[in-house]
């Protein structure tokens, strides 16, 4: 039996690479990479601690979360297809019309 | 019974004539304007007339009032005002004076304003004067009294300032509503204090509840005399009563039928008809009494003065109202309120008569006001010197014209009745000897001697008989007026004082109460008491004969000879340019500098625009964080992510 903390902890690496990524990477789909990432760390947690406790709350939230991530994944796709066609360009440093 | 179950109609006629000539008579021809706006106060007149006649031959001129109910207009705790009317004797006077003499002046003005801009404006403002007076003389309580002597108010300021586009007029307007304002603040003051002494406002409650208290002294005041005192101010701000008078003498700026109706015969005299309305409150508070008859004496003597020295023929007239309506005054506060009543009537007939033969000399003279560019009048417009000179015996108080009978009352009981004062009856005679001089200066300067004008370029002219015809009406009433009242000594019934007495009989009893060592005069002292006024108004006569007619170069002398005086006289006593220096300079300061440089611009305007730059400064500094850079964005929202986690652990912990 694996203890919960081996779980616990691969899922905060998992997270905290996403988090470095998130904010140093310049590659959109990079960026959109360690998002997912992130949200799969935390999924980890979740599967985890609702078998730590024996309960189903975790998994249905899991279940919300890759339901989101999918939709996520097909808007932000889409995003970045249009980003990609506009700025010839895939550098979020290209991308910031947006300011005061 | 029909007018008596609906005194509303009394009010609602002169309304409905204000209102539809108002919206609809701007494009109305000035035919259909005169008929909806003169109409209407016929009507009224034409209700007044059934009203007396219900009123004598069905109530029999009962001894309480009668009192309708509407409805009742606001309620608030055991605060409750009715919308209620009453009728009584004293109410029937005053409603008499104010449908009879306003109508006739609406008819006048037919012809007076006939090329005035504005005509519609005019009579739709005097329809609502009409509306306001029948309601502040037939609210059977104080509050409703307040909306009639507020709202005559407005219309007096609206009438005064008719001419708007001038500015001495829209200032007077602005004088009169303002000094009026600052007595209407004892007026409101004194109506809360006589609710929380009598936790009622109608009259009714109020009197049967004062009849049960004792009567103040001199010595002791208590809350009746503070009640007293603070309508008091009321009424020397409407009536214009020193030190408040300053606005009438300006409020000539008005078209002179205005004058007539309002600052001379009904608007100024609310004020004695609230202190007589008042009269078992004033009869049992003496030191208030006391105030009311030293100003109204004092008062009579002061302006009559003042009027010695004018030049302009309204101004006379307006100094003159100031005198006669402190005649009144003196009677109220003597006791006498039925002669104050009666003298206000007379008074309306004859001051009337003089401001709209003012009027028609105006008229005549194309617009001249200054009686020294007059004179020699008599021959070209000889109906209005008729009625004119019949208003200034009738004023000046020459035997068995209206004036006489009601003046004569006054300075007798302010020489022996139960309140009697010497110093007050010495004041009286002393007015009444100018009265008589400065009315015949303004006859002998306007009518008499040589033309003071150019006679080539002022064409005088009679006035049309639409002008002539009120004047003729009200001469004769000047003359019959006070014949009904005959006193006992000259062989009538003096039927004024007995149809008054319901009225006035709990304030007639308590007089004698309180004062029982008064006794009866002694029969034959009336004739020498009117002996003595007749004279002194025949050496008043005789001063203005020799000075104006006789020797027109001693007036010249005279008036150099005493030159301090008479600028005194001429300048009015300088009270304008005290009251400039006193009150209005200081109050005017503190307003600039005070109440706008640093209340408004310093706190008002410095708070609100302080907080906008306060937001604007935040705002530009924190909107460097929104640079474009996606990557900062997600930087900020780890270090948020991160910020709510440590706070949410520290939190559990």
């Amino acid at each position: 039996m694996v203890p919960i903390s081996y779980y616990v902890i691969l899922s905060a690496v998992l997270f905290g690479l996403g988090v470095i990524a998130f904010v140093f990477k310049r590659n959109v789909i990079t960026i959109f990479m360690s998002i997912e990432l992130m949200l799969n760390a935390v999924n980890l947690a979740f599967v985890a601690f609702s078998r730590e406790f024996n309960q189903l709350d975790g998994l249905v939230f899991v279940f919300f979360v890759i339901v989101v991530a999918a939709a996520e994944a097909a808007v932000g796709l889409a995003i970045i297809m249009v980003i990609a066609r506009n700025r010839k360009s895939l550098n979020v440093e290209d991308v910031n019309l947006l300011k005061f | 019974m029909l007018i008596l179950n609906h005194l509303w109609l009394l009010m609602a006629l002169p309304l409905a004539g204000s209102m539809l000539t108002l919206l609809a008579g701007r494009h109305w021809p000035k035919k259909l304007v005169n008929l909806s706006s003169v109409g209407f106060p016929v009507l009224a007149f034409i209700c007044y007339c059934e009203l007396v006649r219900e009123f004598f031959f069905t109530l029999h001129s009962p001894a309480t009032a009668w009192i309708k109910n509407y409805f009742t207009w606001m309620v608030a705790g055991n605060f409750r005002v009715d919308f209620a009317l009453q009728v009584d004797q004293l109410t029937i006077v005053m409603l008499g004076v104010v449908t009879l003499v306003g109508m006739l002046i609406h008819i006048y003005s037919i012809g007076y304003m006939a090329h005035e801009e504005g005509y519609y404006r005019f009579f739709a403002e005097m329809n609502l004067f009409m509306f306001f007076m029948t309601t502040l003389v037939m609210a059977a309580n104080l509050v409703l009294l307040f909306v009639g002597w507020e709202g005559v108010g407005l219309c007096s300021y609206l009438l005064i300032s008719f001419f708007f586009t001038k500015k001495s007029a829209a200032d007077a307007g602005k004088k009169a509503f303002i000094t009026t304002r600052i007595g209407d603040w004892g007026f409101t003051v004194g109506i809360l204090m006589a609710f929380w002494l009598f936790h009622a406002v109608d009259y009714k409650t109020m009197f049967a509840t004062a009849a049960n208290m004792p009567p103040e002294t001199m010595q002791h005041w208590g809350a009746l005399t503070s009640i007293c005192l603070l309508l008091l101010a009321g009424a020397v701000g409407k009536s214009a009563q020193l030190p408040l008078y300053v606005w009438l003498p300006d409020a000539m700026e008005g078209p002179t039928p205005v004058s007539a109706l309002i600052h001379a015969a009904t608007m100024v005299t609310a004020g004695v008809y609230m202190i007589a309305r008042m009269n078992p409150l004033f009869s049992r508070a003496p030191a208030a009494m006391l105030a009311v008859a030293i100003i109204g004496g004092v008062t009579a003597l002061y302006a009559a003065t003042i009027g010695l020295a004018q030049s302009d023929i309204k101004k006379v007239l307006a100094y003159s109202t100031i005198s006669q309506l402190g005649y009144m005054f003196l009677a109220c506060g003597v006791g006498a309120y039925a002669a104050g009543i009666f003298h206000l009537m007379t008074h309306a007939f004859f001051k009337g008569l003089l401001f709209l033969c003012a009027g028609s000399v105006i008229h005549a003279m194309g617009g001249e006001q200054d009686m020294f560019k007059m004179g020699g009048l008599r021959k070209k417009i000889p109906w209005t010197y008729a009625t004119m000179l019949v208003a200034t015996l009738a004023i000046s108080g020459a035997p068995l014209f209206a004036g006489f009978f009601s003046k004569d009352e006054i300075l007798f009981d302010a020489y022996a009745g139960p309140n009697s004062n010497f110093v007050l009856y010495m004041l009286g005679i002393a007015g009444a000897l100018l009265t008589a001089c400065y009315m015949f200066r303004l006859i002998f300067l306007t009518f008499h001697g040589k033309p003071r004008f150019d006679e080539h370029h002022v064409h005088v002219h009679e006035s049309p008989k639409v002008m002539l015809t009120p004047l003729v009406i009200l001469a004769i009433l000047s003359i019959v007026g006070g014949w009904f009242a005959l006193p006992t000594y000259w062989g009538g019934t003096d039927y004024f004082r007995a149809f008054l007495h319901p009225v006035f009989a709990g304030s007639t009893a308590l007089a004698l109460q309180l004062h029982p060592a008064w006794k009866e005069p002694p029969h034959g002292l009336e004739y020498e008491m009117t002996a003595i006024a007749v004279a002194v108004a025949l050496v008043g006569f005789l001063i203005a004969l020799y000075l104006y007619i006789l020797k027109p170069s001693a007036a010249k002398r005279l008036a150099a000879g005493v030159h301090p005086v008479y600028q005194l006289l001429w300048h009015k006593y300088y009270v304008d340019e005290l009251y400039g220096a006193v009150i209005i300079r200081p109050l005017i300061w503190i307003s600039r500098n005070v109440l706008w440089k640093l209340i408004d611009i310093g706190l008002i305007d410095g708070t609100v625009n302080g907080l906008a730059f306060l937001s604007r400064g935040v705002g530009g500094e924190v909107r460097h964080m929104q640079g474009g850079n996606t990557r900062s964005y997600a930087a900020w929202v780890v270090i948020g992510a991160v910020a709510v986690t440590v706070f949410f652990v520290w939190m559990v912990r």
